[in-house]
């Protein structure tokens, strides 16, 4: 018997090519996602030196960042000229490389991290990378999932390979069943408010026990989206029957005799009884509150029924970070968190943009109104969520309620495209980020769920989801 | 990729923790197909007021810190974002070393992708040099990657950690892919026996 393995030791070992005497390995990538803001000058590099792309037939390419995500999208003129460059130079490196490619017109299209495991092309023990931060996403699924920068991108496209030392083991174990009214997303705020957003660093993080396995697949891909945000270089949740029959019977998932052999396969994704992690985190599901960020970084978290704190209750750097954030935020210390007012509210991004999520946001939304003034926009994940919310009826909701029903996109995720915030304007936003500038220049951002996203559209004021009772 | 040089010269502090990826070079920068020219850009919203005036207190608009070429910053810099627009842009200002507790893993990564130096060190050390840092002109911390050693300006000498094959690549400017050519006997083989064993990927 060879030593007790993690899943991260088993999959890493499966997709080492190479490895040199000092333990730089080349890592075999199994799927490569591009999309147009980190691929430009990775394309062009390959076009200057003359090299092609290696596994064309491995690499999936999506615009997402900045398309619009108006009705009228369709219209060139709806962009703004350097996102229109951008968008036109993906199809140009998709067609002239060979890549599989999803435009903008393509029903398919949208937020790399869903239109992946939505198309099938994320499956267990894999590797896949992607130029962008929030690939941990498809960790979701027990595969090795993580982001990339756009020199590695033009390695991945040339070599099918990436220049790695292997990271350490964490295991992240959510013990016990969530109480009503907390979601994946307040699991994995409430890691990174306890493990801070550099604890993380140097780690591949394993999230298990019974409230990780309690979830279904979307809310998975939730809680791993954000490992990123605690600093690690991936998040990974082993698989079960669950994601099994999500992958069963996608486009690009395997069929027939391949499908059994590869359930055989993916059976043995688990870590061995007695494997090593370097460090444990244990939190009881049962203490996770619906929470929200207060501040500047996604380690500013706390229960929705707490109190904004003061830079006092910090030490070290992390004081003047505060006073900066507190400033940036419009916020006053002791202030209660419901007390806060919101303008504007985004549901939508690769962390809460899958049908699920608007299911959830929809059932808080019905028969309800937003409160007035506010502005309130849904982004499905994927053209594909937008039409399935249609014919589930969801759409009809949000729009009642008083939502803008959207494209589908990156939108105020990042706001590289027209939906944007204004200075000082604040939101309570689903997606994961809540940096200075993030929504927009000025803007200020509050994490949430979906739910609590719903409710704080309703009453105009950041809302605890566990004592809202609707405006009816 | 450009050799990396030793560097004596003019650090800015920037004691801030948690620097992310976002102000180092903000998303309407990443609109570019190119990787040069974005070193106006750098701490944009930082640096310059809605109207395009210079915010005179942030640090690099001082005059000593005009010209800087290392940074010394509070811990965990470079996180969020994945962008190599951020090493772009501070590479593009002038910037080839950051000097830091803490790193993270993408930015530190993508740094030697582009000839910058990111250097970690224990909290005294990153303290001594923030110190430093803070006398603008008159002091100069220098960085020697072949001996692995910073200074401060009165000769204090750190030694730092640095991957070795990193280093090595850094100081003859090789370009990673080239590298990887090399191997790829291996990276075929590789192929061949997966396509065997586990043909749906
Ligand atoms: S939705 Fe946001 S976090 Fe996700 S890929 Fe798009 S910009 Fe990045």
């Amino acid at each position: 018997m060879s030593a007790p393995k993690t899943l991260y030791d088993k999959i890493w070992d499966a997709h080492v090519a190479d490895e040199a005497e000092d333990g730089t390995c080349l890592l075999y990538i199994d799927r490569h996602l591009v999309h147009e803001v980190t691929s430009p000058q990775a394309f062009e590099g390959l076009r200057m030196a003359g090299r092609t792309v290696r596994a064309p037939e491995k690499t999936i390419a999506v615009p997402d960042h900045n398309v619009p995500t108006t009705l009228d999208r369709a219209d060139p003129a709806t962009m703004t000229e350097d996102s229109r460059i951008q968008v036109e130079a993906l199809d140009k490196n998709a067609k002239e490389f060979g890549v599989h490619y999803y435009p903008v017109s393509d029903v398919r299209q949208g937020i790399v991290h869903i239109v992946g495991p939505e198309q099938g092309w994320t499956l267990p023990g894999m590797t896949v990378v992607c130029g962008d931060s929030h690939t941990a996403t498809h960790g979701a699924f027990g595969a090795l999932a993580h982001g990339i920068g756009t020199s590695e991108v033009e390695h991945v496209l040339a070599t099918q390979t990436l220049i790695q030392k292997k990271s350490k083991n964490m295991k992240v174990e959510i013990t016990g069943s969530l109480r009503p009214g907390v979601t994946a997303k307040d699991i994995t705020m409430n890691v990174i408010g306890k493990t801070g957003t550099a604890g993380g660093t140097g780690f591949v993080i394993e999230y298990c026990g019974q409230a990780i396995e309690e979830l279904s697949m979307e809310g998975r891909m939730t809680v791993c989206n954000m490992a990123i945000e605690g600093g690690a270089r991936a998040g990974l949740i082993a698989p079960d029957q669950k994601t099994f029959d999500y992958c069963n019977g996608r486009p690009n998932a395997p069929k027939g005799a391949e499908w059994d052999a590869a359930l055989e396969n993916w059976k043995t994704l688990f870590t061995d009884e007695g494997a090593h992690f370097d460090e444990v985190i244990t939190i009881k599901g049962e203490d996770i509150a619906p929470s929200v960020t207060w501040g500047t970084s996604p380690e500013d978290v706390l229960p929705i029924d707490a109190l904004v704190p003061s830079p006092s209750d910090f030490t070290g750097g992390k004081v003047a970070a505060v006073e900066r954030a507190l400033a940036y935020m419009g916020l006053e210390a002791g202030q209660k968190l419901t007390d806060v007012k919101i303008d504007t509210v985004f549901i939508g991004s690769c962390t809460n943009g899958r049908i699920e999520d608007l299911r959830a946001a929809a059932g808080v939304l019905k028969g309800q109104k937003i409160k007035d003034g506010m502005r309130a926009m849904v982004v499905p994940g994927s053209g594909l969520v937008r039409a399935q919310a249609e014919e589930e009826g969801l759409a009809q909701i949000f729009k009642d309620a008083g939502f803008e029903w959207r494209m589908a996109g990156c939108s105020m995720c990042l706001a590289m495209n027209p939906d944007q915030l204004k200075p000082e304007e604040r939101c309570a936003a689903t997606s994961n980020r809540n940096f200075e500038g993030r929504q927009g220049r000025g803007g200020r951002t509050h994490l949430v769920s979906p739910v609590m996203a719903a409710a704080a559209a309703v009453t105009g004021k950041l809302t605890d989801i566990r004592s809202f009772e609707g405006a009816a | 990729m450009d050799k990396f040089t030793n560097v004596s010269g003019v650090a800015a502090p920037m004691p801030l923790v948690n620097i992310d990826t976002d102000m180092i070079i903000p998303k309407q920068f990443l609109k570019t197909i190119k990787r040069s020219g974005l070193g106006v850009n750098l701490f944009d919203e930082m640096r310059y007021n809605a109207d395009g005036s210079e915010i005179a207190d942030f640090v690099l608009n001082q005059p000593a810190y005009r010209n800087a070429e290392i940074i010394v910053a509070g811990e965990n810099f470079g996180c969020g974002s994945s962008r190599e627009h951020a090493p772009w842009a501070l590479k593009d200002f002038g910037v080839s070393v950051v000097i830091s507790e803490s790193f993270a893993d993408i930015f530190y990564n993508n740094c030697f992708k582009n000839g910058i130096l990111p250097i970690m060190l224990p909290k005294e050390a990153v303290e001594t040099l923030m110190d430093d840092a803070t006398k603008g002109e008159n002091a100069r911390i220098s960085v020697d990657l072949e001996n692995q050693t910073v200074s401060a300006t009165d000769g204090t000498e750190f030694a730092f950690e640095v991957d070795a094959f990193k280093k090595h690549c850094l100081l003859n400017g090789l370009d990673d892919i080239g590298l990887t050519y090399q191997k790829i006997d291996a990276i075929d083989a590789f192929e061949k026996a997966q396509a065997e064993k586990t043909p749906w990927l």
